[in-house]
């Protein structure tokens, strides 16, 4: 592996390179959850009945993952304040961890939609099951994806290497259980 | 952590490795940014070849219905409606973004503010390689069952969302797959060009001494990030609408088709914007230099690009004057869309003042650079009368909307392209073009483009709507008169096409045996002109420059020469 | 970046344990049956937690100035998006169109509310389907 260029270690905006592109990630991200979150409003908002499909989500499910991950990222949150003392092997421990509960919450999602789905709540069902799976959906592959970097980051942690990008992963671990603070009463808790 | 500020010769060290490279390494799997940016250029350019070839195709049977067109044979009606589709979406997302975003971009970039590369060249390579499968998924939809989406590049529903409708129920996935793979590839590009312009600046480069085409790129970039969001989740509920059977689109089963036109154009008129703000980046660098002066106005062409790009998320709704939408809103987005002239027209302006008492040059470059602000004018004002909600009832859909947003589109992705490839040749392939056939070139192709385009307002405005096959079926829209207007249309096409035979030529012809350019061959003061032509791996070698000064000094009172090169310490 | 350590790892727990509360709160709110207090309990408790997540764990505050502008930038193109877009995806009908699909469904409804029996079609249209849970709440 080749070292990075020189532009890569410059800060002219005043921090460093990889913070300021997950900044923009999450940036282009807000958008996407933003329009989708946007359009399910704008129905959710004109449909009377939908409060009445809605009441068929099990709000205790949505919460529980809620708390998974709200306690991972407090664990990501954690893996990053050992990585600034410099603590790789204690980071990545975090950041297994962290993943550990990505993985609670996808298996948890599995057992939802799993139930749902037997019940004939599919995503055909109607447009608020639609709208419920699509953003459930999109969220849970940010989730997967946001896991997978996560291990390589963990694996570089542990040999005390590239410890700032335990940071950057965090901040993008947040951003996701973000949109889940925002789905979790949008899909489960207004009714 | 590598998180201190690294300045001047502390710099110096670390990254050349110098191992001879493989031919994968540095043309298939490059990291380098210059290689990179060639890759989009020359995949940008076969594409348009591509476009243009659809675009014949479908003239072709306007002007001569039902003939066995050369090369492609009896356009069906099917073919028909892939072909324009096709040549919409491609000339669009495959041309326009990847010509004048990532290969400008990833060119121009790093080299304007001295930067050894992108910040992340594996992101950038990744960029072009999802790009380059999306154009792949483009192309293969045309052999596929049922063929290739014919529902206009717009894919309003029902017709992109029901193959008993479209009856490409393949070839429509395979369309917004491709879209959305497109658009992942350019928020990657983007996040690098963002990232590189904010962060990698030479030292000493401040806010006002980056060259306009960087600021514009970036503009763009952020404009295409925060436009795009909306429709990549709006494909992904078209896909579902397609292949899972949701509703989100049909108002049969609780959806709203509307929604979509929304999601659309939420990002389909700011993407208008996306790909003009390079190309008038392109023409001020092309400008400044071939008169010989500073730019006019520098900070006001910047602060009217970020208004022009503010603004242009509050006008998507006039593409949907007619669809049905609340009269109360279409207000609302008429007095937006008038009010996007401004900035424009301000920065035509600027660019009129620049010219004013300067040493003008007419060269390749400069020529295309003047034809961009005239054709370009003649696109801006035609889209004033399509703005008023009032008129555009009666304009909408028909040849006049198409002419207009060809003024618009044409001068940005095809002027502004050769405008931009002839300037950087010399950079780019350490040869000067010819001038005498880019001249030729130039006549050959502005001239039929006004023939081509000319007509077309003439038959919309008699009423000759688009998107239908043959007009002989139409007896008020096939008279005499329109029908020749469509063949001087057609004829002017071929020519043009033609014509760019002698632009292949030229730059074959010049990469092979033109004379050295050596490094500034047009006493240019901005960055990328202190490396040699073509910069190599990591761009300065022997030490990434130092910016003491704006990117346009030319003919300054205090400097002996008319250029004083930003790098020349005072 | 110094700045950051400036808290120890108590400092992040605590936060935790606060957005947990927040998350029962929100959790509890509904089951008080009083549709004001739930959009708070829902939404202006969700507005907290992320407020809390983004200044604490994402340390948006000791970023440069203008990351908060951007991501301030994108949430407000979402509302220009959203007051764009509203006007018409919220109506059944207009110029020249009606949704017909949406009427029946929404007259449906009412004569449901009307007979008392809403809250029992979970997934619409699609026969006795029972509920995803029997701890949901009922929402009246």
């Amino acid at each position: 592996m080749s070292a990075r260029p020189i532009a890569t270690t410059r800060s002219a905006a005043g921090m460093p390179t990889a913070r300021l592109a997950v900044w923009w990630i999450i940036a282009s991200e807000i958008v996407i959850f933003g329009g989708l979150l946007g359009s399910y409003i704008m129905h959710r908002l004109a449909h009377g009945v939908w409060a009445d499909y809605a009441a068929a989500t099990n709000p205790w499910i949505g919460g529980f993952n809620t708390f998974v991950l709200l306690t991972s990222s407090l664990m990501a949150v954690l893996g990053h304040q050992a990585a600034e003392r410099g603590d790789g092997p204690r980071a990545a421990k975090m950041l297994y961890l962290t993943c550990g509960g990505g993985l609670l919450f996808i298996c948890v999602k599995a057992y939802e939609w799993t139930t749902e789905i037997s019940h004939g709540m599919t995503i055909t069902a109607n447009t608020f099951w639609s709208f419920y799976y699509t953003a459930a959906g999109i969220h849970a592959l940010h989730v997967i994806a946001g896991c997978i970097i996560m291990l390589f980051v963990a694996q570089t942690a542990k040999k005390n290497l590239e410890l700032h990008r335990v940071e950057i992963i965090g901040i993008y671990w947040h951003f996701v259980d973000v949109v889940w603070i925002f789905l979790f009463p949008l899909l489960y808790i207004a009714k | 952590m590598a998180e201190t500020i690294h300045v001047g010769h502390a710099e110096e060290h670390g990254h050349h490795d110098h191992h001879e490279m493989s031919f994968l390494e540095k043309y298939v799997f490059p990291l380098d940014h210059k290689m990179i940016a060639m890759q989009y250029m020359f995949t940008g350019m076969f594409m348009a070849l591509i476009g243009g070839f659809f675009a014949y195709a479908f003239r072709m049977q306007l002007a001569f219905p039902g003939m066995d067109v050369p090369f492609w044979g009896v356009v069906t009606p099917a073919d028909y409606n892939a072909l324009v589709t096709s040549h919409g979406s491609v000339m669009i997302f495959w041309v326009a973004m990847p010509v004048l975003i990532a290969a400008f971009g990833n060119y121009l970039i790093p080299l304007m503010i001295g930067a050894d590369d992108m910040v992340f060249p594996k992101i950038n390579r990744l960029s072009y390689q999802i790009f380059l499968i999306s154009a792949i998924i483009i192309i293969a939809s045309f052999f596929v069952e049922g063929g290739a989406f014919g529902g206009a590049w717009t894919a309003y529903p029902p017709l992109s969302t029901k193959a008993q409708y479209s009856l490409t129920p393949i070839g429509s996935t395979m369309w917004i797959t491709a879209v959305a793979l497109e658009f992942v590839a350019f928020l990657l590009g983007g996040i690098n060009f963002i990232t590189t312009a904010m962060n990698s600046r030479a030292p000493g480069m401040k806010m006002w001494d980056i060259p306009m085409v960087v600021w514009m790129i970036v503009i763009a970039s952020i404009l295409f990030m925060l436009s795009v969001g909306p429709l990549l989740a709006g494909g992904i509920m078209m896909i579902f609408d397609q292949q899972l059977g949701t509703a989100f689109f049909d108002p049969d089963r609780g959806g709203d088709p509307i929604l979509w036109q929304h999601l659309f154009w939420f990002f389909g008129h700011p993407e208008v914007y996306v790909v003009l703000l390079p190309a008038v980046g392109i023409v001020a660098e092309v400008m400044t230099v071939f008169s010989r002066k500073k730019l006019f106005a520098y900070k006001t062409v910047l602060y009217t690009a970020i208004g022009t790009g503010v603004l242009s998320f509050t006008v998507w709704a006039h593409h949907q004057f007619i669809a049905g939408i609340d009269p109360r809103m279409a207000n609302v987005f008429t007095v937006t869309t008038l009010l996007i002239s401004v900035p424009i027209a301000e920065m035509m302006f600027v660019y009129i003042a620049t010219l004013y008492g300067g040493k003008i040059t007419l060269t390749t470059p400069m020529l295309w650079a003047l034809a961009f602000v005239f054709e370009f004018l003649i696109g801006g004002i035609t889209g004033i009368f399509l703005g008023a909600s009032g008129n555009d009832i009666y304009m909408h859909d028909t040849y006049f909307v198409l002419a207009h947003f060809h003024y618009t589109f044409y001068p940005i992705a095809i002027i502004g392209t050769y405008a931009g490839f002839t300037f950087w040749f010399p950079k780019m392939f350490g040869k000067m073009m010819n001038d005498g056939l880019g001249k030729l070139h130039f006549w050959l192709t502005i001239i039929p483009f006004n023939l081509i385009f000319l007509p077309l307002f003439v038959l919309g405005a008699s009423g000759q709507h688009r998107r239908i096959y043959d007009y002989t079926n139409f007896p008020e829209l096939a008279q005499p008169w329109q029908q020749d207007l469509r063949q001087l249309a057609t004829i002017s096409l071929v020519v043009m096409l033609g014509a760019q035979v002698i632009f292949f030529y030229n730059v074959i012809k010049s990469w092979m045996s033109g004379p050295p350019a050596g490094k500034n061959p047009w006493n240019s003061g901005t960055l990328e002109w202190t490396a040699t032509s073509p910069p190599p791996h990591g761009n300065w070698p022997e030490g990434l420059p130092t910016c003491y000064r704006g990117p346009y000094e030319y003919s300054h009172p205090d400097h002996d020469k008319d250029y004083w090169p930003q790098n020349e310490p005072a | 970046m110094s700045a950051h350590e400036a808290h120890g790892d108590e400092f992040y727990v605590k936060t935790w344990a606060i957005l947990l509360v927040l998350l029962l709160i929100s959790v509890l709110g509904p089951l008080l049956g009083h549709p004001v207090l739930t959009l708070i309990t829902a939404f202006g408790i969700a507005v907290v937690k992320a407020y809390l997540v983004a200044v604490r764990f994402m340390h948006i505050n000791l970023t440069p100035r203008f990351v908060t502008y951007a991501v301030a930038t994108t949430l407000v193109f979402m509302l220009l998006f959203f007051a764009g877009t509203a006007p018409d995806v919220m109506k059944n009908h207009g110029t020249n169109w009606v949704k017909p699909a949406w009427i029946q469904a929404e007259a449906a409804y009412a004569a449901e509310v009307a007979s008392g029996a809403a809250g029992h079609h979970g997934a619409g249209g699609h026969g006795e389907a029972p509920h995803g849970g029997e701890a949901a709440p009922a929402h009246h």
